[in-house]
């Protein structure tokens, strides 16, 4: 695979001193789809409103398949399709002129058919005629979508695609995303939502107070937090763990009260009643049990200490 | 220059305003009208000739002048500031196109728009008083030159406003009183000494002598400093909208 978008070393500080991105260095792979999880404030639309052009970085670099987003900005945001995060259109306008405005303010001709096809699968050919203030706020999202498709972009940057949005129309966006991503469209998009990213990314980025904090395989991160811990709390304090429950790789607590258990929720079995049966029949009592979920908060976190520490 | 943006601008721009047509055209045709019922018919018929011009036509240059200067500026103020406003202007900064394209599809949009008034204003005219026009292309290119230059001078003032009021200010505050008080309705001539140079300090002043000169024969100044006025203003308005360019003021963080 080859990268379509290069940032290296991105820092925005805004003229107050705030610095908004601290050295993002980021390689998305051609055809791939990135989710950026963040916090808000994290930087994740100041990253993405820089790549597109609508503010300048303080420096740094961004190239879209090798065009500089300053040197040869033409080229470069030819390539482009940006889905804003708040749901700015046009009142009076109709959806098929305001599509067909995107597609010629992008510099492609006319493509009456191109723009159809567009508004079928967004589902909005039917409404093509109405104003877009008469729209729910999920049809305008998706007008909003059809504007950024209309002139065919290689990259297509979702900002927060799914905020405030109904469970349906969330489920409906990430079929539209999968159906960009077959037809080679790279993505990324950035949300709040860890089983968005879960859904629907190739690889997931965490971004936080303008930093990126780490960028992985979907399929490592979701390990990581697919983690549960079972808390078993005994009756009697014991000194150590039994011998006879060796093989669940136990964790002992400091007051010998407790057991803890970490499996993998995603496994075809977790191994919690056979561990119950054996530490019933190594003569422990329990007096409580407890699950623990490791979140996205949790990661943050422990990124976030990791960082304060070093 | 990308061509197929720019197009895309001006049809998108003038799509707005032929949605509004009845009320584009209906407001100027009214005002103007009135005008003429209160100047013309009213107290134009106790004005002698001015400078051998019935007063009725005197004032038709002048008349046009205040709507096209009124209407490119706020044509092109509102323009740039609506999508500023309401946001899509996102789209604007993240297209493949350079400011100056974004400058040349609003502004000549915006020029357009206020020609067809200026064009409906002479036509509304000639249905009140008996006009003859002395030089057509001179007469054409004030009203071109004219139309362009104060939709640039909006098309700045939108970029600089930061909420409606402001929007209006400077029509409001400034260009309205100057075209009233820059001969739109009398001779510089008529005034006092003192006030006849003061008045020479008002710009407009020398778009009206220019374009009624185009019209009658007769200027309050030469000709040739009505087009040295009108070409600096529109010079100034490049250089600002150039260095707007440069520094991505208000637009562009």
């Amino acid at each position: 695979m080859t990268s379509i978008l290069e940032i290296k070393d991105l820092v925005k500080r805004y003229d107050g001193g705030f610095e908004a991105l601290k050295g993002v260095s980021l390689d998305i792979q051609s055809g791939e789809i990135l989710a950026l999880l963040g916090p808000n404030g994290a930087g994740k639309t100041t990253l993405i409103s820089t790549v597109c052009g609508i503010t300048t970085a303080t420096s740094g670099s961004v190239t879209v398949d090798g065009h500089d987003i300053n040197a040869d900005f033409r080229a470069a945001r030819t390539l482009i399709g940006l889905v804003p995060q708040e749901v700015n259109l046009e009142p009076f306008e109709t959806v098929i002129n305001t599509v067909t405005f995107s597609r010629g303010l992008f510099g492609k001709r006319r493509n009456p058919d191109y723009v159809e096809k567009i508004l079928r699968q967004l589902s909005l050919w039917d409404k093509k005629d109405n104003r877009i203030m008469t729209l729910s706020g999920g049809m305008k999202r998706r007008v909003l979508i059809a504007k950024a498709l209309s002139h065919e972009p290689r990259v297509l940057f979702l900002d927060e695609p799914t905020a405030g949005v109904d469970v349906e129309l969330r489920k409906d966006m990430w079929d539209i995303v999968a159906d960009l991503k077959a037809s080679g469209v790279t993505i990324i998009l950035t949300t709040h939502y860890i089983e968005e990213a879960e859904a629907i990314a190739d690889r997931v980025g965490v971004i936080n107070q303008g930093e990126l904090l780490l960028i992985e395989e979907k399929t490592a991160l979701m390990k990581r937090l697919g983690q549960k811990q079972l808390k078993v709390e005994l009756q009697e304090p014991v000194a150590d763990v039994p011998a006879s429950l060796a093989a669940y790789d136990l964790a002992l607590s400091d007051d010998g009260q407790t057991l803890v258990y970490s499996y993998d929720t995603k496994a075809d079995r977790t191994g919690i009643t056979s561990l119950l049966s054996d530490i019933a029949a190594a003569g422990l009592t329990l007096r409580d049990l407890q699950t623990e979920q490791s979140s996205l908060e949790d990661i943050f976190v422990g990124l976030v200490h990791k960082e304060d520490a070093a | 220059m990308n061509w197929t943006a720019i197009r895309a601008i001006y049809v998108f721009e003038m799509a707005r305003f032929f949605r509004t047509l009845a009320q584009s055209f209906i407001s100027p045709v009214i005002s103007t009208s009135l005008y003429f019922v209160v100047f013309g018919a009213a107290i134009g018929s106790r004005i002698q000739e001015v400078e051998g011009v019935s007063y009725g036509a005197f004032i038709v240059p002048g008349l046009i002048m205040l709507s096209i200067i009124t209407q490119s500026i706020s044509n092109a103020s509102f323009g740039i500031y609506f999508p500023k406003f309401i946001g899509t202007v996102y789209e604007l900064l993240s297209a493949p196109i350079s400011f100056l394209e974004i400058v040349v599809g609003y502004v000549g949009a915006a020029a357009t728009k206020s020609m067809f008034i200026g064009v409906v204003i002479l036509a509304t005219a000639s249905l009140f008083v008996d006009l003859q026009i002395q030089n057509w292309p001179a007469m054409i290119a004030f009203m071109v030159l004219t139309c362009l230059s104060f939709a640039l001078f909006g098309f700045i003032i939108g970029i600089w406003a930061s909420n409606f009021e402001q929007l209006q200010l400077v029509p409001l505050l400034i260009v309205t009183p100057l075209v009233f008080l820059g001969g739109s309705f009398y001779s510089i001539s008529m005034l006092p000494d003192f006030w006849q140079v003061v008045t020479l300090f008002n710009p407009v002043v020398y778009l009206i002598s220019g374009f009624r000169w185009a019209f009658f024969g007769l200027a309050d100044v030469p000709i040739l400093v009505s087009l040295l006025a009108i070409a600096g203003f529109t010079t100034l308005c490049l250089i600002a909208i150039w260095w707007i360019f440069k520094t991505g003021w208000k637009i562009r963080n």
